[in-house]
C-alpha cells in the first residue's frame, strides 16, 4: 500500500504538466502581489483562481491519469492487491501530488506574501478543493470506459460547480423572490463546494457587500466556529462521498 | 484724516471703555481655602457681569442654576459631580461663560433629559474647554441663541439606546457655534432639531450608540472638517434644506444598518470634499432635491452611493469613486440626477484623443447589483462566476439596469482629492 502510494506520488510529482501548474500558479500569485497595491484586491484575484482554475486543472488532469493508467491497474491486478488498495493508493497519489503542486505554487507563497490569517483559509480551502475535484475526476472516470467521453463528463461536471450549479439557485431566487430563502441558501451552499469554499473565504475577507438581513444571516452562520466546522465537514464530506462511490464501482467493474 | 487712521483710533476708545466696563466687574474666588467654598455661594454672592474663578477641588452640589450673567472660570479643572442625581448646570441667564470644568455623573432618567450643562432659553452663553463624564445629555441647548459650545470634551459609556442621552442635543436654536469638541459613547454625538443658521466645525464625533451626527428640520447650518467615524448607525440628517457640508470624514460606520451618510429629504444642499471610507454605504439619497455633490472621495465602501429613484436634480460631479464594491445602487429605472465627470475605478473604457475624459460612458450600477437590491439572497452568488459574466454582458446591453443612469463624462485618472 504504502510502496503503492509512494510510486504514484513520485510519478506524478514528476510529470510535467504538474510542473507546469506549479510554475504557472506560482507565476501568478507573486504576480499578483507585485502589482496590485492593494492587498484585497489581490486576494480576489486568487480567489478567482482557486474557485475556478484549480478545480478545472485538478479534474482534467486526474481524468486523463486515470484513463492513461488503466494499463498499470490491470497490471497490478494480476498481482495479489486488493482493489481497494489499488484505487485507494491512485486516489492517493493524485491528491496528494496535486495539493503539493497547489500549496508549493499558491499555498506557500500566498501565506508569506499576505500575512493574514485569510491567506491560510485561502490555501486550505484550496487544498480542500483539490482533493474533492480529484474525487469527482475519479468517479466520472471510473463511470464511463470512453476516455473522450470521460474528460467531457468531466469538464461538463467542473462546469456545473463552476456556472450552472449558480445559474440553477439564482433561477430559484427569482422565482420565489417573496420568500425568505436565507436559511434555505445556507443549505444549498452545502450542496456545491465551490461556492461553500467562496463563501466561507469571503465573509471572512470581503464582508463589504455581504450586509443587510441576508448578510447578517450567513455571518451568523458562517462566521462563527461551528459554521466553519459545519462548513469544512461538509468539503470533506464532499471529497470522502465520491470517491466512496467510486470505490464501489472500482469493486465490481469488469476490466 | 484717512479713514484707516480714524478707524483705528475709534478701535482704541473702544477698547478703553470696554476695559472701563469690565473693570466695574469684580473678581470672585470660590474653592477650597476661599471665603466661598461652594459655587452656588459664590453665584449668590455674585451680581451681574462678574467672574467667578472656581479653584481646583471636588464639587458635589446637585443642581446648579446660574441665573446672572457670570463667567465662570474653573482654576485647575475643579470637579463638579453630580452623584448621579440629576440636571448639574443649569444656565438661566444670557451671556453666561462657563469655562475649565471637568462635570461628571449626572442622573439617568426615562421622563427627563438630565443635562451637564443646559441651556434654557437664552442667549451668548459660551460653554467651553469642559470635560464631561459619565453624563446622561452632555451639552442641551434649548431655545438657545448666539451660543458657542467649543473645544469640550464628552465622554460616556452608555449602553441601551433607549437609556442614553446624546452628546451635544440642540433643539429649537439658532446661530450656534459648534466647534472643536470630542464626543465619545453618547446615543448620538451631535444632535440638532429645528436648529438653523448653525457652524458645527471641527468635531470629532466617534464611537456613538446610534448615530454620529443626526439633525431634522434644521436649516442653513454648515458642518465642516467634522470627523464622524465608528458610530453604531453611521450619520443620518432628515428634513433639511439648504444643508452645506464640507470636508468632513465619515469613515468605519460599518454594519447591517449603518450608513456613511444617510440623507433624507434633503433639499437645497451642498455636498462638497467629504471623505467615505470603510462605509457599509458611503452615501444613502432617500428623496433627496437639487443636492451638489462635487470633489467628495468615495473609498473602499461596500455601497459608494445609494440613490432612490425619487430623488431628482442631484448633481454628482467630479468625485472619486476607489475600491468600492459596488460604486451605485438605486432603485428603480428612473434617472433624474446627473452622474457625468467621475472617477471611477472600475471604469474599462479608453481615452483616443488624450482629454483625459473616457471616450465610452460608464455605467456604474452593475447588474448584480439591482439584482440584490431586489432579492437579497442572491448575495450568496456573490463573486461568483455567474455574477461576473451577467455584469459582463449587462455592461455591452443594459435591459434591466437603467439605461440612463451614466457617466458620459468618466474621467480617466483620479482628482487624488486626499
Amino acid at each position: 500500500m504504502k510502496k503503492l502510494i509512494k510510486y504514484n506520488l513520485l510519478d506524478i510529482v514528476r510529470n510535467r504538466i504538474v510542473l507546469a501548474y506549479t510554475l504557472l500558479l506560482a507565476l501568478i500569485t507573486l504576480s499578483v502581489f507585485s502589482l496590485e497595491d492593494n492587498a484585497a484586491k489581490g486576494q480576489l484575484t486568487i480567489l478567482n483562481l482557486i474557485l475556478y482554475i484549480v478545480p478545472l486543472v485538478c479534474i482534467v488532469f486526474s481524468t486523463i491519469y486515470a484513463y492513461n493508467s488503466v494499463e498499470f491497474i490491470e497490471m497490478l491486478l494480476s498481482q495479489p492487491v486488493r482493489r481497494k488498495t489499488i484505487w485507494l493508493s491512485l486516489f492517493c497519489g493524485l491528491s496528494g501530488a496535486l495539493s503539493l503542486a497547489f500549496l508549493a505554487g499558491l499555498g506557500v507563497p500566498l501565506i508569506f506574501l499576505d500575512q493574514s490569517r485569510t491567506g491560510i483559509l485561502i490555501s486550505l480551502a484550496g487544498v480542500f478543493l483539490t482533493v474533492i475535484f480529484v474525487a469527482i475526476a475519479l468517479l466520472a472516470a471510473v463511470k464511463t470506459r470512453d476516455k473522450a467521453k470521460g474528460i467531457g463528463v468531466s469538464v461538463l461536471l467542473w462546469m456545473y460547480f463552476a456556472l450552472l450549479f449558480d445559474g440553477i439557485v439564482l433561477f430559484v431566487l427569482f422565482q420565489f423572490p417573496d420568500y425568505p430563502l436565507e436559511k434555505t441558501m445556507v443549505g444549498i451552499t452545502m450542496l456545491n463546494p465551490v461556492d461553500l469554499a467562496r463563501i466561507m473565504i469571503l465573509l471572512k475577507m470581503d464582508i463589504s457587500a455581504l450586509m443587510g438581513y441576508t448578510g447578517a444571516v450567513f455571518r451568523e452562520y458562517f462566521g462563527t466556529n461551528a459554521g466553519i466546522s459545519v462548513s469544512f465537514l461538509a468539503l470533506t464530506l464532499w471529497a470522502l462521498l465520491p470517491f466512496y462511490f467510486s470505490l464501489r464501482n472500482f469493486n465490481r467493474k469488469d476490466l | 484724516m484717512e479713514p484707516g487712521r480714524c478707524k483705528g483710533i475709534s478701535l482704541i476708545f473702544l477698547l478703553t471703555a470696554l476695559q472701563v466696563f469690565s473693570s466695574a466687574a469684580r473678581t470672585l474666588d470660590a474653592g477650597p481655602g476661599t471665603q466661598l467654598l461652594r459655587i452656588s455661594y459664590a453665584l449668590s454672592a455674585a451680581v451681574h457681569g462678574d467672574t467667578i474663578r472656581i479653584h481646583g477641588g471636588e464639587y458635589h452640589e446637585g443642581n446648579i442654576i446660574i441665573d446672572k450673567q457670570v463667567v465662570l472660570l474653573g482654576l485647575g479643572r475643579p470637579v463638579v459631580d453630580g452623584d448621579h442625581l440629576g440636571e448639574i448646570f443649569s444656565i438661566k441667564a444670557d451671556g453666561v461663560t462657563l469655562d475649565g470644568f471637568r462635570i461628571r455623573n449626572t442622573g439617568v432618567s426615562g421622563l427627563n433629559d438630565y443635562a451637564g450643562i443646559k441651556i434654557y432659553n437664552r442667549k451668548n452663553v459660551i460653554i467651553k474647554n469642559n470635560i464631561l463624564e459619565n453624563c446622561f445629555f452632555g451639552i442641551y441647548t434649548q431655545y438657545g441663541l448666539n451660543c458657542v459650545v467649543s473645544n469640550n470634551v464628552l465622554r460616556a459609556s452608555q449602553g441601551r439606546e433607549q437609556l442614553s442621552g446624546n452628546g451635544i442635543h440642540c433643539w429649537k436654536s439658532d446661530s450656534l457655534i459648534i466647534s472643536g469638541n470630542s464626543i465619545t459613547g453618547h446615543r448620538d454625538g451631535l444632535y440638532f432639531e429645528f436648529v438653523s443658521h448653525s457652524l458645527i466645525w471641527r468635531n470629532i464625533s466617534e464611537k456613538n450608540n446610534r448615530y454620529g451626527l443626526h439633525f431634522m428640520f434644521s436649516n442653513d447650518d454648515t458642518y465642516a472638517s467634522n470627523v464622524l467615524e465608528g458610530n453604531g448607525a453611521g450619520v443620518a440628517v432628515m428634513y433639511s434644506k439648504n444643508v452645506r457640508m464640507f470636508h468632513n470624514t465619515f469613515r468605519d460606520n460599518w454594519g447591517d444598518a449603518s450608513y456613511g451618510m444617510l440623507l433624507k429629504d434633503i433639499t437645497d444642499s451642498y455636498i462638497q470634499g467629504n471623505y467615505f471610507e470603510s462605509n457599509t454605504v458611503g452615501i444613502f439619497v432617500d428623496g433627496g432635491t437639487r443636492i451638489q455633490m462635487y470633489r467628495n472621495s468615495l473609498r473602499n465602501n461596500g455601497w459608494g452611493i445609494k440613490i432612490t429613484s425619487s430623488s431628482m436634480d442631484v448633481k454628482l460631479n467630479y468625485n472619486d469613486f476607489i475600491g468600492n464594491t459596488f460604486d451605485v445602487g438605486t432603485t428603480g429605472n428612473l434617472v433624474l440626477n446627473d452622474f457625468d465627470h467621475n472617477y471611477w475605478d472600475k471604469y474599462e473604457g479608453y481615452d483616443l484623443d488624450r482629454n483625459r475624459t473616457g471616450d465610452i460612458p460608464y455605467r456604474p450600477v452593475s447588474l448584480y447589483s439591482m439584482i440584490i437590491e431586489n432579492n437579497p439572497p442572491a448575495l450568496i452568488l456573490f463573486r461568483s462566476l455567474i455574477s461576473t459574466l451577467m455584469d459582463r454582458s449587462e455592461k455591452i446591453l443594459p435591459s434591466i439596469t437603467p439605461e440612463s443612469l451614466k457617466d458620459n463624462y468618466p474621467l480617466m485618472s483620479p482628482l487624488k482629492l486626499w
